[in-house]
């Protein structure tokens, strides 16, 4: 398949993303967006990851697993992420009993 | 083998030996140690300056280097005296007057308190040294050393009674005009630096033929601004009448026979370059002549026997400058001589009168005082006849060797001078008559009062009196006596003997002859004009005089207060509202920016992440489609 | 080794100063530590410039090219003379003031003192600049928490503007630094790089450096700050900063300024020394204007630096001689002044010269040394004031370098006849005259307060009369510096 597809959906999804963060004021949403654009950014990088070494892949079957490998680690990591934030939202629901960000304009403090 | 004028610096030491213990123990002394000190001191500098004088006049001269003051790599300023006929002879002036003003002041200021009659001391002590240092200085950084210093010593005794606000403001006007004249002294020094490289005497003079024109007469001039500030002459004399509210005898130490006559001797050291440019010489000649008559007209119409005085020294300080003017320094140098003799006299008269009416100043308020004080009446009366220059008294020999000098110089220079001459007989003895002939105008108390003064001022008053009848036989011109010219002889070796100055011994006599019958009938009008006291309401041009030719509202409304508004307009406006309004502006601009700024953070997450992406598309738009 | 002590000796007695618990102690201690700082300084004095002892150098930061490399020579000579003298004299005449948190006050005063010595003593451009922001600091917390109702907004401005300066010129330090060929802070490269550099370069090089300077000395117009602070700030703080610390911008322009950029000092020495000679006479006639009697010794320091200032740029053998000795010479007259006018608040409680008057009757002995302070102030012959500004307009007037010098002098020394207004006018309304109800109670100083004023009056008289004692000094120094920036050679070269 030639690369510029991936690279489109990679667009497509990132592209959601952002307008989703934008747009809604839901936090769980908008972490669900964050995470839509990360897994495009992902996505990406595995595709050329596998474009960049497709000459070696031909005789070598674990050329261009190092990107693929990396994409496990940022999910790893993603996932800790989720959890963290996850369990700030739960908090701030917990002391507002909201999760809309235009409510929550604390930062201005 | 050293030189036996090595030793000069004794003669300085002395009144700052007792300038020093008198100011630092007036408390502890008591008065008559006081006394004794301060007047002692200058004795010795007197004995000393004799001892000097009689081997100056046995052509022994000496400039004696102690210490470097002033050293800058190549160029040095050696801090030294220098010794010839010239400074000898103003020693002895200043030593010899001042000694016998010292005495007369131990009397004079006899109602202070210790403490303040040692203050007086040590500032006379003070302002001897400074003026010492000022005509012994052998380069002209020494003499300004002096200059400047009497010039300080004169601010303090003029402020002596520091409780009267008027004192005190005519103690600073003193200080910054002199200031005023001082600064063209000094950059006249910069100059000399500038073009020749060294200040001493020998070096600047030996080197003047080397210099242009212009620079001497650049030179010259300035050093003649630094004059009219010391010596009171147009346009810096209004300083001169004010500080008469000084003690009368400072008036007369300072302000009569001693510092006024700065310029002239400056001038007079300096002869050689004022030879050398005559434009200079002529603007010394017309501004001490116009000096001259300015001040004698005023003098007419005051009424403070003080004021009188002080017009009268400004007058005749303009004769000395145009003594000078047209060439004849040795008939300036002479006319300070008699002058210091008389001017001294007359004001130590004056003191005498003072004190005996109480303090009072208006002649006005005076009159048949010859009764009541015979010796100052006498005393005075020869000083009068002195000034007024009738033979064979001393003003007579010096002020027709400076009327001769202007005749050979130019007519109407002299016709201007010798009606000038007329005027100050005419002052002079109005004010003596006004003050001593007529009847008592005082107040009943005064006239109780009335006495002569103790010993201690009536004798420096007779010897002043002998000296201003015979101060002038130094100098018998050629016509009377063979060789009876003995001070321009003595003085030959630093200013140089003119030949001849165009004038036939018939004509000088006829010029003597017309000089004295005028100046007798000038004074057998005034004798009947202010025989009888009148009191007359002054208008017109008598208004005029009497105020002086409105010269002090005059620089009050073109210098003073403009200079005041500037200064307020710098202070109030510029300073605030321009150069510290810029500074805080600064200062308010970035608080202003970041309070504007700070509006972008608004707590909205969702604002955050919007301008994030704008940026970020902003980022890729400069980096893919801007950039080359 | 002297350099070394004369920063490590107010370091460490400063610092030990926080830990003191008696507060007479503390100030017994600082007075202590000052005096020995002076013995040091009087040692040192002996000692010829290139001698070992006045040189010390060890690594310091040695992977950046900067080394602790400090030396008196003779401009620092006496300028450290300055520094050690002027500390004793401060304590001792300001003894009966009371400062909250005392030994904190005391020990800063100290830390300031180190830092000033260090910059007067330092051979590296990181060296300076470190030292330059250390005197800074404990002044920022001397006059922001002991003085005037205003004084944290007096000092706020003050520190801005003086950091702004720091800043610009620290950015010139690294650029300089980085064109070294060596890669070193030391002063001798900086003066061989200065030789080498472009035109351009050096002009903008010179207005970052210069920039510090003239906001530290301060040159009109941006001196604004220091009328406030001096009126707002302690009067032993304002000593310290007029005496002293103004002194660092013009002892900089001598030793980091001409010599490093002399093409461009050369070419921008006119503008300098207009700006200079306007601010003489401007901050003379603001002088005379004012009641406070603070904000007129403050103006009156602004034209007298301004004329050291203008005396810089022409660039003379006299000239500058004349401005090392100045230095000296108007660090101890302003503290003179200073101690005066301290002593005129204590005993009248009001600095407005409106409302004072009469002080000598009541105040003899102060009376008197206030007006040798204020003669000494308009420079009259024999005392030490007028031999440096002698040799000043001298050294204006003989310049080679700007054709201006003649103007230049004569605006210049106009400034002796207003300073002689100010001055005396300033005398008269507060000694002179009839004393009032706020003069009334006053009384004369104590002994330790004439002990300080007479030691004073002795070294402006002694220097008067024989300045060649600290004139002798600065002879080679002066020839070093005119050789390094004489521009002539240079400009043929580019």
């Amino acid at each position: 398949m030639p690369i510029n597809y991936y690279i489109f959906l990679s667009l497509a999804l990132f592209a959601v993303g952002i307008v989703g963060v934008l747009t809604r004021r839901n936090a769980i949403i908008i972490f669900m967006c964050i995470e839509i654009m990360l897994n495009a950014v992902n996505l990406l990088l595995v595709a050329f990851s596998k474009m960049h070494h497709l000459k070696q892949a031909a005789t070598l079957a674990t050329a261009g697993t190092n990107g693929q490998i990396f994409v496990f680690f940022i999910m790893v990591v993603a996932a800790a992420e989720v959890s963290v934030g996850l369990a700030i939202i739960v908090m701030m629901f917990r002391n507002v009993h909201s999760v809309d960000v235009n409510f929550l304009n604390r930062l201005k403090h | 083998m050293q030189n036996a004028l090595q030793i000069v610096w004794l003669v300085p030491f002395f009144p700052l030996i007792g300038f020093l213990i008198n100011g630092l123990f007036r408390k502890q002394l008591s008065k008559s140690l006081i006394a004794v000190l301060g007047s002692g001191t200058v004795l010795v500098s007197f004995v000393i300056s004799i001892w000097i004088f009689l081997q100056v006049k046995n052509g022994n001269s000496h400039v004696a280097e102690y210490f470097n003051f002033i050293s800058a790599g190549p160029f040095k300023i050696p801090f030294a005296f220098q010794i010839d006929a010239l400074s000898s002879l103003f020693l002895l002036i200043i030593t010899g007057v001042g000694f016998i003003i010292h005495v007369y002041s131990t009397s004079y200021m006899k109602e202070e308190t210790a403490e303040h009659y040692g203050r007086y001391f040590s500032y006379l002590n003070l302002f001897i040294f400074s003026m010492l240092l000022l005509v012994m200085g052998a380069n002209y950084v020494i003499m300004f050393i002096g200059w400047e210093g009497v010039g300080l010593c004169s601010y303090l005794l003029i402020g002596y009674w520091f409780k009267n606000t008027e004192y005190n403001k005519a103690a600073n006007k003193a200080f910054i005009m002199n200031r005023i004249g001082d600064l063209g002294f000094l950059i006249a020094l910069f100059l000399i630096i500038a073009k020749v490289g060294s200040v001493s005497f020998a070096d600047v003079f030996s080197k003047a033929s080397t210099l242009s024109t212009t620079n001497i007469t650049i030179i010259t001039l300035l050093l003649f601004v630094g004059a009219t500030g010391k010596s009171a002459q147009i346009p810096l004399y209004t300083w001169l009448p004010d500080a008469m509210a000084g003690p009368t005898p400072v008036s007369a130490l300072i302000h009569a026979a001693t510092m006024v006559t700065a310029g002239i001797y400056m001038i007079a050291r300096s002869n050689v370059l004022y030879s050398l440019a005559p434009v200079s010489q002529n603007v010394v000649a017309i501004i001490g002549l116009a000096t001259a008559i300015l001040a004698a007209t005023i003098a007419m119409k005051q009424n403070d026997i003080k004021k009188v005085l002080a017009y009268s020294t400004v007058s005749q300080l303009g004769y000395m400058f145009l003594a000078l003017g047209v060439g004849a320094y040795t008939a300036g140098v002479f006319h300070v001589m008699t002058h210091a003799f008389f001017k001294a006299l007359l004001f130590l008269g004056a003191g005498s009168v003072i004190h005996a009416m109480g303090g009072e100043q208006d002649i006005r308020k005076m009159g048949g005082l010859k009764g009541k004080l015979k010796i100052t009446y006498f005393t005075f009366l020869i000083g009068c006849i002195a000034i007024s220059g009738i033979p064979p008294f001393s003003g007579f020999f010096s002020k027709d060797a400076i009327l001769l000098s202007a005749f050979g110089h130019n007519k109407i220079l002299y016709g201007i001078a010798l009606f000038g001459a007329l005027l100050t007989a005419f002052y002079m003895f109005r004010l003596l008559f006004l003050t001593f002939n007529g009847s008592f105008r005082g107040t009943d108390e005064q006239q109780h009062h009335l006495h002569e003064s103790p010993a201690g001022m009536t004798i420096p008053l007779i010897i002043l009196a002998i000296l201003a009848f015979a101060g002038g036989f130094v100098g018998i011109p050629e016509l009377f006596m063979k060789g009876g010219d003995k001070l321009s002889e003595f003085l030959s070796p630093v200013i140089p003997v003119q030949q001849g100055d165009g004038v036939s011994s018939s004509t000088e006599m006829m010029l003597m002859v017309i000089s004295t019958v005028l100046v007798l009938l000038v004074i057998i009008y005034t004798w009947f004009r202010f025989r009888k006291y009148q009191a007359v309401e002054e208008k017109g041009l008598g208004k005029f005089l009497a105020n002086k030719w409105y010269v002090d509202e005059l620089y009050e409304q073109i210098i003073v207060k403009p200079l005041n508004k500037l200064g307020a307009f710098l202070n109030n406006i510029i300073e605030r509202s321009v150069i510290d309004a810029l500074v805080n502006g600064v200062g308010k601009l970035v608080n202003y920016g970041s309070r504007q700024v700070r509006l972008l953070q608004s707590g909205q997450v969702g604002s955050y992440v919007l301008l994030m992406v704008l940026s970020m598309l902003l980022v890729f738009v400069i980096q893919f489609f801007l950039r080359k | 080794m002297i350099p070394v002590l004369f920063i490590v000796i107010p370091l460490v007695s400063g610092l030990a100063l926080f830990f003191f618990k008696n507060e007479k102690a503390g100030r017994s201690w600082a007075l202590f530590s000052s005096m020995i700082t002076l013995v040091v300084a009087l040692l040192g004095l002996t000692l010829h410039p290139d001698n070992k002892y006045l040189q010390f150098s060890a690594d310091w930061l040695g992977s950046l090219g900067s080394s602790f490399s400090v030396q008196v020579d003779g401009m620092g000579q006496i300028l450290c003379l300055l520094t050690a003298v002027s500390y004793p004299v401060i304590f001792i005449a300001t003894w009966e003031n009371q400062y909250q948190k005392s030994n904190n006050f005391f020990g800063l005063m100290l830390l300031a003192q180190a830092g000033l010595m260090g910059v007067f003593v330092a051979m590296d451009a990181l060296l300076f600049y470190f030292f330059w922001e250390l005197a800074l600091i404990p002044m920022y917390f001397l006059s922001s928490q002991w003085g005037g109702e205003k004084r944290v907004q007096a000092t706020f401005k003050f520190f801005i503007y003086t950091f702004l300066g720091s800043v610009l010129m620290l950015a010139g330090i690294i650029y300089l630094y980085t064109q070294t060929p060596d890669h070193s802070f030391g002063i001798a490269s900086f003066y061989k790089l200065g030789m080498l550099l472009p035109t351009p370069t050096q002009n903008w090089i010179f207005w970052l450096f210069f920039a510090a300077f003239a906001i530290k000395m301060p040159i009109f117009p941006f001196h604004t700050w220091q009328p406030d602070l001096y009126e707002q700030s302690n009067t032993s703080t304002t000593m310290v900063l007029s005496g002293v610390m103004v002194k660092m911008g013009v002892f900089a322009c001598i030793r980091w300024l001409l010599p490093v950029v002399s093409i461009a000092s050369y070419q921008w020495g006119d503008l300098v020394t207009s700006l200079a000679v306007t601010g003489i006479l401007y901050a003379s006639l603001v002088a005379i204007q004012q009641d406070d009697l603070k904000r007129l010794v403050a103006y009156s320091s602004i034209a007298h630096i301004g004329l050291m200032c203008a005396t810089i740029f022409s660039e003379t053998s006299i000239g500058f001689q004349g401005v090392m000795i100045q230095m000296f010479n108007h660090g101890i007259n302003i503290i003179g002044l200073w101690i005066v006018v301290d002593m005129i608040e204590r005993k009248c409680a009001t600095r407005k010269i409106s409302e004072l008057g009469g002080l000598a009757q009541k105040a003899p002995s102060l009376a008197i040394f206030a007006l040798i302070m204020a003669l000494a102030n308009i420079a009259l012959p024999l005392t030490n004031a007028f031999i440096g500004e002698f040799m000043m307009f001298n050294g204006i007037f003989s310049s080679k370098i700007t054709h201006y010098n003649v103007i230049f002098t004569v605006l210049a020394a106009i400034s002796i006849i207003l300073a002689a207004i100010y001055i005396l006018n300033m005398i008269r309304k507060v000694f002179y005259g009839n004393s009032n109800a706020v003069t009334a109670a006053a009384q004369d100083i104590t002994w330790n307060q004439k002990l300080v004023l007479s030691v004073l009056v002795i070294l402006i008289i002694w220097l008067g009369v024989y300045p060649d004692s600290l004139l002798n000094l600065t002879h080679d120094l002066t020839d070093t510096i005119l050789k390094k920036s004489d521009v002539l050679p240079l400009l043929m070269k580019h």
